[in-house]
């Protein structure tokens, strides 16, 4: 076996002389510090598209792998906390590879002072969603912090899945034409925790998607596995960093219909007085998929019919032009473009 | 929704359109100047250009109180957070603005105590929160926003609060349009009026620009329906050959303004004798100052202030997108060194400045017509 590569000599691209909040808000930020310094740095020449998760070859068996670390305030929201996050956003980021997950690793980062019982119900729901989603926990890790070096607790969670058989992701794959599925509304997650932080004096009836979206995708690839080009599950930066993505990684323009798009009245209200859009808010519990068109029906139709996915829509499709860019058109005959997020979502005065 | 479906119905939409395309025909050109950076960053979220007939040109007005700031005071106020003990709260918008030594985010990022809040009063709750500390409200706006500083200043001295202070950046609007319009290179038709603006001060206070410089002006609202319809406000005006003051945003604009929010502002503030605007310069009586009574508030006078001065970079034309000589992609600097990401210009910093609203929403599209012409 050949002496694992260096890439000392790599030139990095990254420039920004120290790291921002921006840098991990999934948006423009973050791709600029993964492909200007992590890629050069890790592996040498650029991979190509990045994916939500590795396809790994190991003695002729096809793996999946990813991990996620989850840094969320508050540790608990309506709809969901940490310890649930982290099991199904793993899961999440497997399924949208086209993997079913199988076992997770696990990492806590712990500050002293934590009360037990806080540590004692994230696990519960760790163990829980798990079981829920059946994936076993297999190894897992503990480290305690200082008091005041780090905020309350934080989860690692890395996952090893197996690929499904007949489906293929490659953004590399998208024709014009192609049909852009969304499985729910966007913006409930994001929303949720902007407003269970408590700091904007808003109030609404709002719960978190969060959720294991493996038993949708599975859902989907059985109706229509062939059909399907790509798939990502749009959490910081919300759906239209995803898709600027994957616009510009193949090249093509993604026209999204903006009354197409399922927004829920609460979501739409909160970001309209925050000067928010719906389409950078992140979602926990929500998938993007591009499919082939002749295999379009059949794609809605069977996630609409199956358990959660009565909301799911067709939102838009590939066309050549704008190439590289998300375009949104509006019933009146309008369109805007919309770019990835920059930084984090900040809320607007006037 | 209630309040915003009713005014992004298809149907009535395109039925204004076309009202819109009658009216202007093709024998002139119309230069129209929406004053408010939040009619800006509307016409480019909705896309309002593509519906609108050629010969309706909307010019980006200075109505952007990010976007006006100069960077000077970015670093003054910057400079008082950085004394031991002060927490510096802002609005969301002013984040990103950057100082020469970085933006209020990135001064966070390297550990000064920098809280976003949603209004002047919930920097007031911070400062109860943190009897220890003392916090200073970084405050900017129009008389958007102007009243809420006031009122929350006198919330302050009614309950005897020590650890709160105000670095005042509030400017007035009407001394920014008469300054467009006293530009030797400006020709406009007609204004959009500032919606918000006018639910604090009305609309009496644009009457001189009726009677004066006989241009119409319609105080407008910001959806889609409402824009439109004040176009076609305009184009009757102008078309009629009259110049009047009309109010489309009725539903919120009161015609002699908010009384309770003017004398708010009438206890706190005065006038100050004149305020530098970034991109138009200097302006007599352009902004307001913490008066007298308050001075105990005055983060000015509570603490030193360097009173930096920074020029704009030569190659950024602000100024003259500002006044709408240039189109934000007509300056040297667009899309290359000026970005949403790294900012030089101001008019690229905030989401109403037209130069941000053109980057994110516009000219990717623009390049593609090109592209295909």
């Amino acid at each position: 076996m050949a002496a694992p590569a260096t890439f000392s000599d790599v030139p990095v691209r990254f420039r920004d002389s120290q790291i921002e909040m921006a840098h991990g808000a999934g948006g423009k930020a973050s791709r600029k510090l993964v492909e200007g310094l992590f890629a050069p740095l890790l592996f040498g020449t650029f991979p190509g598209p990045l994916s939500d998760a590795a396809h790994v070859e190991i003695n002729g068996t096809t793996i999946a792998i990813t991990t996620d670390s989850f840094v969320v305030k508050p540790l608990s929201f309506p709809g969901g906390s940490i310890g649930e996050l982290a099991v199904n956003g793993t899961i999440n980021d497997l399924a949208v590879s086209g993997a079913k997950a199988e076992a997770l690793v696990v990492s806590f980062v712990l500050e002293a002072g934590l009360p037990t019982s806080v540590l004692e119900a994230e696990v519960r729901a760790m163990a829980k969603a798990a079981r829920e989603a059946g994936v076993r926990i297999a190894a897992g890790d503990t480290k305690v912090v200082e008091h005041g070096k780090a905020d309350q607790m934080y989860v690692t969670t890395t996952g090893i899945g197996r690929p499904l058989p007949g489906v293929t992701i490659n953004p590399g794959s998208v024709r014009v034409g192609d049909r852009i599925l969304l499985s729910g509304p966007v913006g409930d997650h994001g929303v949720t925790i902007l407003l269970a932080r408590g700091e904007l004096d808003l109030e609404a009836d709002l719960r978190s998607d969060t959720r294991s979206v493996f038993p949708l995708v599975e859902t989907l690839v059985k109706a229509a596995g062939p059909g399907i080009r790509w798939m990502r599950d749009p959490t910081r930066g919300g759906a239209a960093t995803s898709l600027n993505e994957l616009a510009r990684d193949c090249g093509l323009g993604m026209v999204l219909f903006e009354d197409q798009v399922p927004v829920r009245d609460i979501v739409r209200g909160a970001c309209e007085l925050l000067g928010l859009d719906p389409l950078h808010i992140a979602n926990e519990g929500q998938f993007l998929a591009v499919v082939s068109p002749e295999y379009a029906d059949a794609a809605i139709n069977a996630i609409n019919l199956a358990p959660g996915g009565s909301e799911a829509q067709v939102i838009g499709e590939v066309r050549e032009q704008p190439a590289g860019t998300v375009l949104v058109t509006t019933l009146y005959g309008g369109s805007r473009i919309v770019d990835m997020l920059v930084g984090d979502p900040l809320p607007r005065i006037c | 929704m209630r309040f915003v479906d009713e005014f992004r119905q298809p149907g009535l939409i395109s039925k204004t359109a076309d009202e819109i395309r009658r009216l202007a025909g093709t024998e002139r050109h119309y230069r129209m100047m929406e004053v408010c950076g939040g009619h800006t960053h509307a016409i480019y979220r909705f896309g309002l250009k593509d519906i609108l007939p050629e010969n309706i040109e909307l010019i980006h007005g200075p109505g952007c109180p990010v976007c006006v700031l100069p960077m000077g005071r970015i670093d003054d106020g910057l400079a008082i957070a950085r004394q031991p003990g002060v927490i510096f709260a802002a609005f969301g918008d002013m984040m990103r603005v950057p100082g020469t030594q970085g933006s209020p985010l990135e001064h966070k990022a390297r550990g000064m105590d920098v809280r976003i809040v949603y209004s002047p009063s919930d920097a007031l709750k911070l400062a109860r929160l943190n009897p220890d500390k003392h916090v200073m409200f970084f405050a900017i706006g129009f008389e958007t926003t102007a009243p809420s500083t006031a009122l929350t200043m006198i919330r302050a001295q009614a309950e005897g609060i020590r650890n709160f202070s105000v670095f005042c950046n509030h400017v007035t609007i009407i001394p920014a349009i008469r300054a467009i319009l006293d530009s030797p290179d400006m020709r406009l038709d007609a204004f959009i009026g500032p919606g918000h603006v006018s639910t604090v001060i009305g609309c009496r206070p644009y009457e001189w620009i009726a009677h004066n410089e006989h241009k119409p002006i319609v105080v407008s609202g910001f959806e889609p329906l409402d824009m439109l319809q004040s176009i076609v406000m305009l184009l009757r005006q102008l078309k009629a050959g009259e110049a009047k003051v009309e109010n489309q945003y009725k539903r919120v604009v009161p015609w002699e303004g908010n009384r309770a929010a003017l004398r708010a502002m009438a206890e706190v503030f005065q006038l100050r004798p004149y305020f530098e605007w970034r991109g138009l310069g200097f302006i007599s009586q352009s902004a307001l100052r913490i008066n007298d009574k308050y001075a105990e508030f005055d983060a000015e006078q509570r603490f030193v202030v360097p009173g930096i001065r920074v020029t704009d970079p030569k190659a950024a034309q602000c100024g003259e997108v500002l006044k709408g000589v240039l189109k934000p992609h007509q300056c040297k600097l667009f899309g290359r060194e000026c970005t949403p990401e790294h900012p030089v210009g101001a008019l690229m910093v905030s989401t109403e400045g037209s130069c941000a609203a053109y980057h994110s929403y516009e000219h990717r599209k623009a390049a593609m017509v090109t592209l295909t012409a």
